[in-house]
C-alpha cells in the first residue's frame, strides 16, 4: 500500500518536471526567440504524451500482466488534461487575450484549433468523471463506455499536431504510429475474443 | 513445516526503512534524472549568437529607404529562430548546425536570357555599393520581425547583365551540398531550393541581395554569404545562400509551391484576407512580443508595391 503512495509521489514528480523546466527556462528567458510558441507547443506534445501513456495502461497490463499499473492510470489521464488546460490557458491568453468571441472566431477560422479544441472539450467530462464516486454513480459499464472517448480524444489530439506542421511530420507521425498500435491492440484483442482462442495475425493498417 | 525463523534473521525495523528509504531516494533521484535526459534531448538549450560575432561591413551607407516606425529585432532573436530546412526543420537549431557552413570561395552564375552572363565572386558582390534597409520579415507560419539588413538593390545587378527583352521571370537557386547539409529525411521538400518571381518584382527597388545584417556580414542561419530580401511576399520567397540566379521567359518552379500549390502559391504576397488552408494569416506574432499584431496586406509596403498587381486577382493569384 505504502508503495502504491510512493510511486504516485514519484508519478507525480516527474509528470511535473517538464513544467518545472518551461518555468525555469521562461523565468531566465531560455525558451528561444519565440517562447509562447515553444511553451505552447510543448504542453500540447506532454498532453498528447500523457494521453498516449493512459492509453498503454491496458495493453501493458494484458500482454505483461502488469496489472498494478491500473493504480496509476486515472492520474496519468489526468496529467494529461492538466497540460491540456495549461496548454489552452496558454494560447487564450497569448493569442486571443482572453477574448471569447475571438477564440470562437479562431475555432472558426483554423480548422487545426477547432480539431484541438473538440478534443478538448472531450477531455472534460472524462476528467469530471474520474473520483471514485462518479464511478459509482455511472456504473462501471456506462464509465467504462464514456471513457472509451479517449481513443477518439487521441485521434484527434494526433490530427491537431499533424495540421500545425508545415512539412515535417516526423513527430505527428510518430504519435500517429504509437496510437495506430495501441488502438491496433484494442482492435486486435476485441476480435480475438469473439473468435475465441483463435490466434489472431496482426491488424493491416 | 516451516521451520522458525531466528530472531537474529529478522531485519531490525530500523534498518528495513533504511533500506526502502534509500531504495525509494534511489528511484526518485533517477526516474527524475531520466525525465529530465528526455526533457533536455527533445528541447535542447538553443546555441546563443551575439552581435559581438561577425566580420563588419565596412562601406554600408545609411539607409535611403526610411526604415518601418518599430524597433528591431536583436542580432540574437534573428540569428537564432530561422527557417532553413537545409540545415534543419526546427527554427532553433539551425543556428548550431549551420556554424561550420563554408561560404568561402562563393560564386554566383548569372545567366539565361540575358545579354552578359558572368560568374559573380563574393567579393565582387561585397563590392557593389552596400546599404542599410531595415525592413519587416513576415513568416508563412505566422511570425513577424524587424530585420536591419545590409545589402544593395537586385535590379543593380541585374542591370549589369543586361536582360534580354524576353526575359520574364527570374529563377533563383540555393546553394546545396548534402555533406554540409544534413536535413531531417522528413524535410518535406526537395532541395536544391528554388525561387523565382517576376522580372517586374525582380527590379523593384524594395527588392534587395543582402550580404549582411547588423552591418555584419550575413551569419550562416540566415543564408551567407548572399540572400534575397523581398519584404512584401512570406519569408520564404526570400532565397538564402544563392548560388544561380537565371532569367526565364516562363514561370520558374518554387519551392513550396512544388511541395504543396494548393497552400504557397509563386506570388506569395502578404495578405491578411487570404488565410493559408490550414491557419489564419490576419494576425501574427512579432518575435519579441507576447501578443499578436494585425497583419497587413503587402507586409505594409501597399504604397510601394501594390500597383504591380493592380487588376490581379489576389486570391486567385495567391
Amino acid at each position: 500500500m505504502q508503495d502504491v503512495k510512493f510511486h504516485k509521489v514519484l508519478i507525480s514528480i516527474n509528470a511535473l518536471i517538464p513544467l518545472a523546466f518551461l518555468a525555469y527556462d521562461g523565468y531566465r528567458g531560455a525558451l528561444g526567440a519565440n517562447p509562447i510558441e515553444f511553451f505552447l507547443r510543448t504542453t500540447g506534445v506532454l498532453t498528447l504524451v500523457f494521453l498516449l501513456i493512459t492509453l498503454m495502461i491496458t495493453p501493458l497490463r494484458k500482454v505483461f500482466g502488469w496489472n498494478a499499473l491500473i493504480k496509476f492510470r486515472r492520474m496519468l489521464g489526468l496529467y494529461s488534461f492538466f497540460y491540456g488546460c495549461v496548454h489552452l490557458v496558454t494560447y487564450s491568453i497569448f493569442d486571443n487575450s482572453l477574448d471569447i468571441a475571438a477564440i470562437v472566431g479562431d475555432v472558426w477560422q483554423r480548422p487545426f484549433i477547432a480539431v484541438g479544441m473538440l478534443a478538448f472539450l472531450m477531455l472534460v467530462p472524462l476528467a469530471v468523471t474520474s473520483t471514485n464516486g462518479m464511478v459509482k454513480r455511472l456504473g462501471g459499464k456506462n464509465w467504462a463506455r464514456l471513457h472509451k472517448l479517449s481513443y477518439l480524444i487521441a485521434i484527434l489530439g494526433v490530427i491537431h499536431f499533424w495540421m500545425i506542421v508545415k512539412s515535417d511530420v516526423f513527430y505527428p507521425a510518430l504519435f500517429g504510429l504509437v496510437l495506430v498500435i495501441l488502438l491496433g491492440f484494442r482492435l486486435v484483442t476485441a476480435y480475438g475474443g469473439k473468435a475465441g482462442n483463435q490466434k489472431v495475425g496482426v491488424s493491416k493498417s | 513445516m516451516s521451520e522458525k525463523i531466528k530472531s537474529s534473521e529478522i531485519t531490525p525495523e530500523g534498518v528495513y526503512l533504511n533500506r526502502r528509504n534509500f531504495i525509494r531516494a534511489g528511484l526518485l533521484a533517477g526516474t527524475a534524472a531520466g525525465t529530465t535526459a528526455a526533457y533536455r534531448l527533445f528541447n535542447p538549450q538553443a546555441a546563443r549568437q551575439t552581435t559581438e560575432e561577425g566580420v563588419v561591413i565596412s562601406s554600408a551607407k545609411p539607409a535611403q529607404y526610411s526604415p518601418p516606425n518599430e524597433k528591431a529585432n536583436t542580432f540574437e532573436e534573428i540569428t537564432n529562430y530561422n527557417n532553413f530546412y537545409e540545415f534543419s526543420t526546427d527554427k532553433s537549431s539551425v543556428a548550431g548546425k549551420a556554424r561550420r557552413f563554408v561560404t568561402r570561395p562563393w560564386t554566383v552564375e548569372v545567366n539565361g536570357l540575358v545579354q552578359k552572363p558572368r560568374v559573380f565572386d563574393i567579393d565582387d558582390l561585397l563590392r557593389f555599393e552596400q546599404e542599410e534597409r531595415t525592413y519587416r520579415f513576415r513568416c508563412v507560419e505566422a511570425w513577424s520581425m524587424v530585420i536591419p539588413w545590409t545589402g544593395f538593390s537586385l535590379k543593380s545587378l541585374l542591370d549589369q547583365v543586361e536582360p534580354l527583352g524576353n526575359a520574364k521571370y527570374v529563377a533563383f537557386e540555393t546553394f546545396y551540398d548534402p555533406n554540409q547539409m544534413q536535413s531531417s529525411f522528413s524535410a518535406g521538400i526537395d532541395f536544391p531550393y528554388v525561387e523565382g518571381l517576376r522580372l517586374d518584382e525582380a527590379m523593384h527597388p524594395l527588392t534587395i541581395l543582402a550580404t549582411g545584417l547588423y552591418g555584419k556580414l550575413m551569419p550562416n542561419q540566415n543564408g551567407a554569404p548572399i540572400r534575397l530580401v523581398v519584404p512584401w511576399k512570406y519569408g520564404f520567397k526570400s532565397i538564402k545562400s544563392i548560388s544561380k540566379i537565371t532569367l526565364t521567359d516562363v514561370e520558374p518552379p518554387a519551392t513550396w509551391n512544388l511541395a504543396a500549390p494548393d497552400e504557397y502559391g509563386f506570388y506569395s504576397n502578404v495578405n491578411p484576407d487570404v488565410d493559408h488552408p490550414r491557419w489564419s494569416q490576419a494576425t501574427e506574432r512579432r518575435i519579441g512580443e507576447t501578443g499578436r499584431r494585425e497583419t497587413f496586406l503587402f507586409n505594409g509596403y501597399a504604397d510601394e508595391v501594390a500597383h504591380l498587381y493592380s487588376g490581379t486577382d489576389l486570391k486567385k493569384y495567391f
